[in-house]
């Protein structure tokens, strides 16, 4: 799980951005996705063997990966590649403008790749084909077996240039893999690629486990597990796969996440009955309880700016979405819509709230202001719940349970993510059934 | 007048009559009466006569008058066997948010709880664990199954 880039990003050189004349708006559905080319990336001739990566395939496969990703935003139209009109290393050096028009394209990525000494030198370059000029270029050294992430980076780097907004490519979701039938799940703690690649299991599935979270540096994971059949909230280093229970609670904690500095976590406390919101320091191991209420006092989660936290209590009666201060101060009721509210989840821009609504038998997931107004519900289903925000707060991923028959028969557990547009839903290329998703940030940021 | 009045009266007795008989044949045919399982299915024993768990409404953790009775039974039973510890496990249905079905079925375990508590039960001798929607005890989605879901179940220790 190591970052292992040995230099980062050589930038070689900005273009003034005022020039460029294809823009993307991701603000709202895109209902004409911009066509582009993504040529293979050359591979020099020069190359050396690297275990057993196939090299000569390797600047083929990159640039399938950047395909793949342009198509899941919904914004992007990759064009076939059969009716490309140049040799990769050709068109990398200055692409044939016109030539590339002919098949429609408005955008070309070019790029080639070299592997000497156990490193990959990569470079790769976007043009605008419509102004006939090059609009950002990048070159950069890593190890070979890097090679999805570098597909990755060039990808939020161009979706960075062409939306004006950071990208979510490079990152990793973490998640509950499901096995089993309904009454007696395996539950294991599992981590991939956000495009479904490089799936890896956490835990044996010996005790149930739910809810894992990434800290802000995406190396430890807060998540509640029923090891010894004590209900309670863990911490797990990712890297040394060490895992330690959070403080010493004589109940269940549950709901955990980190706050914005990584420093704390804040979850509930369950204890005669009665739920109430705790952080603790990762470091002092001070405690501090948030919420005195009699009521059930959960899913908490922090504003970007740690300053508030948004969290789900029954105090009026049914479950309603709250915002206090993080001292526990302040507290106001935000939600006041037909129906009940659960799993607020606050946006990594700080404008909006994610949650999930049940009204009349259905599952929504949707989003609102930070006050609560502005409700926009962007998916109904039968069963879903949970949203987790990509890092550039443009696309939620939460999971999705269909109906089951006599004995459980029919049911599956699935990962989805939707634009905060409403448009774009898309089911995740899991290996098992999948709940309780948490999206990492910028890995290389 | 008068008699639109006594019409409008007649009328709206039968109205109610076929509401209410709508509703009592709804409850009989399905177990549920308002929105708690009253049935037998899925049920365990303690001892003979004395059942292992009761059922709750959506979203609520009160005991209706059969749980309260079942209850005292088990405390009648842990009475007689006072070397028996327990379990009380708390459990909600699938349809809704995990995290929050958590504080539920802790909640619904600990009324169990006071409830034994109050008829003189030792609470050391009671330990609570929610296991939210995770184990359903009927995997069906369907309001039968979701009523048998929502349940408190009292589990021997020892």
């Amino acid at each position: 799980m190591k970052i292992n880039f040995i230099a980062f990003f050589f930038i070689f050189f900005f273009l003034n951005k005022s020039y460029a004349l294809i823009e993307v708006d991701i603000t709202r559905g895109n209902l004409d996705p911009l066509p582009i080319a993504v040529s293979p990336l050359h591979v020099d001739i020069k190359s050396e063997n690297f275990k057993d990566l196939k090299i000569k395939e390797l600047g083929e496969n990159i640039s399938k990966i950047i395909e793949k990703n342009f198509k899941s935003t919904g914004l992007f139209n990759p064009l076939k590649k059969d009716a490309f009109v140049q040799k990769p290393d050709i068109a990398h050096l200055k692409p044939r403008f016109e030539d590339w028009r002919l098949i429609k394209a408005q955008a070309l990525v070019t790029g080639k790749l070299l592997i000497k000494n156990e490193k990959l030198k990569v470079e790769f370059r976007l043009w605008d084909l419509t102004a006939a000029q090059e609009m950002t270029a990048l070159a950069f050294t890593t190890t070979p077996s890097n090679w999805r992430r570098v597909a990755h980076i060039i990808s939020d780097k161009i979706y960075e240039r062409l939306t004006g907004e950071e990208g979510y490519f490079d990152t990793r979701i973490i998640y509950v893999s499901e096995s089993g039938p309904k009454e007696q799940r395996i539950k294991k703690l599992a981590i991939m690629d956000q495009d479904g690649a490089n799936t890896k299991y956490l835990t044996l599935g010996n005790e149930l486990v739910l809810t894992p979270r990434f800290n802000p540096t995406n190396q430890m994971v807060t998540y509640m597990s029923y090891f010894r059949n004590m209900p309670r909230v863990y911490l797990l280093d990712i890297e040394t796969g060490t895992q330690e229970v959070v403080g010493n609670f004589p109940g269940m904690t549950f709901a955990p996440r980190f706050s914005p500095d990584g420093k704390k976590i804040i979850m509930s406390f369950a204890k005669d009955g009665n739920s109430d919101i705790y952080t603790m320091d990762l470091e002092t191991r001070v405690v501090e309880r948030i919420t005195d209420h009699s009521s059930i006092d959960t899913s908490p989660s922090f504003s970007p700016d740690g300053k508030f936290v948004a969290f789900n209590s029954d105090r009026s009666g049914l479950q309603q979405i709250y915002v206090m201060r993080s001292d526990g101060s302040n507290v106001k009721r935000i939600t006041f819509g037909k129906g009940i509210y659960g799993t607020p989840v606050w946006s990594p821009r700080g404008d909006l709230i994610a949650f999930t609504k049940m009204h009349k038998g259905k599952f929504f997931i949707g989003v609102m202001r930070i006050d609560g107004s502005g409700e926009r519900l962007l998916t109904e289903n039968y069963y879903q719940e949970a949203p987790s925000w990509s890092p550039n707060g443009r696309v939620l991923v939460f999971y999705r349970e269909t109906k089951a028959g006599n004995k459980g028969a029919g049911f599956s557990a699935k990962l989805w993510s939707i634009d905060i547009t409403g448009y774009n839903e898309r089911k995740l290329p899991t290996k098992t059934d999948a709940s309780d998703p948490s999206w990492s940030s910028l890995l290389s940021k | 007048m008068t008699l639109n009045t006594n019409l409008k009266n007649i009328l709206l007795v039968i109205f109610a009559t076929i509401i209410l008989s709508a509703c009592s044949t709804a409850k009989k045919s399905a177990d549920i009466e308002g929105d708690v399982y009253t049935g037998k299915e899925t049920v365990e024993y303690l001892a003979s006569g004395v059942p292992d768990r009761v059922f709750f409404a959506t979203n609520k953790s009160s005991l209706t008058s059969a749980s309260r009775a079942t209850l005292r039974k088990q405390a009648n039973y842990l009475r007689k066997n006072k070397n028996l510890n327990v379990t009380i496990e708390g459990h909600a249905d699938e349809r809704g948010t995990r995290e929050f079905n958590l504080a539920l079925g802790e909640r619904r375990a600990n009324a169990a709880k006071d409830y034994l508590m109050t008829y003189g039960i030792s609470g050391k001798r009671i330990s609570v664990i929610s296991y939210g929607k995770e184990k359903p005890v009927n995997p069906k989605s369907s309001p039968i199954a979701w009523s048998q879901n929502r349940r408190s179940v009292t589990v021997k220790v020892n």
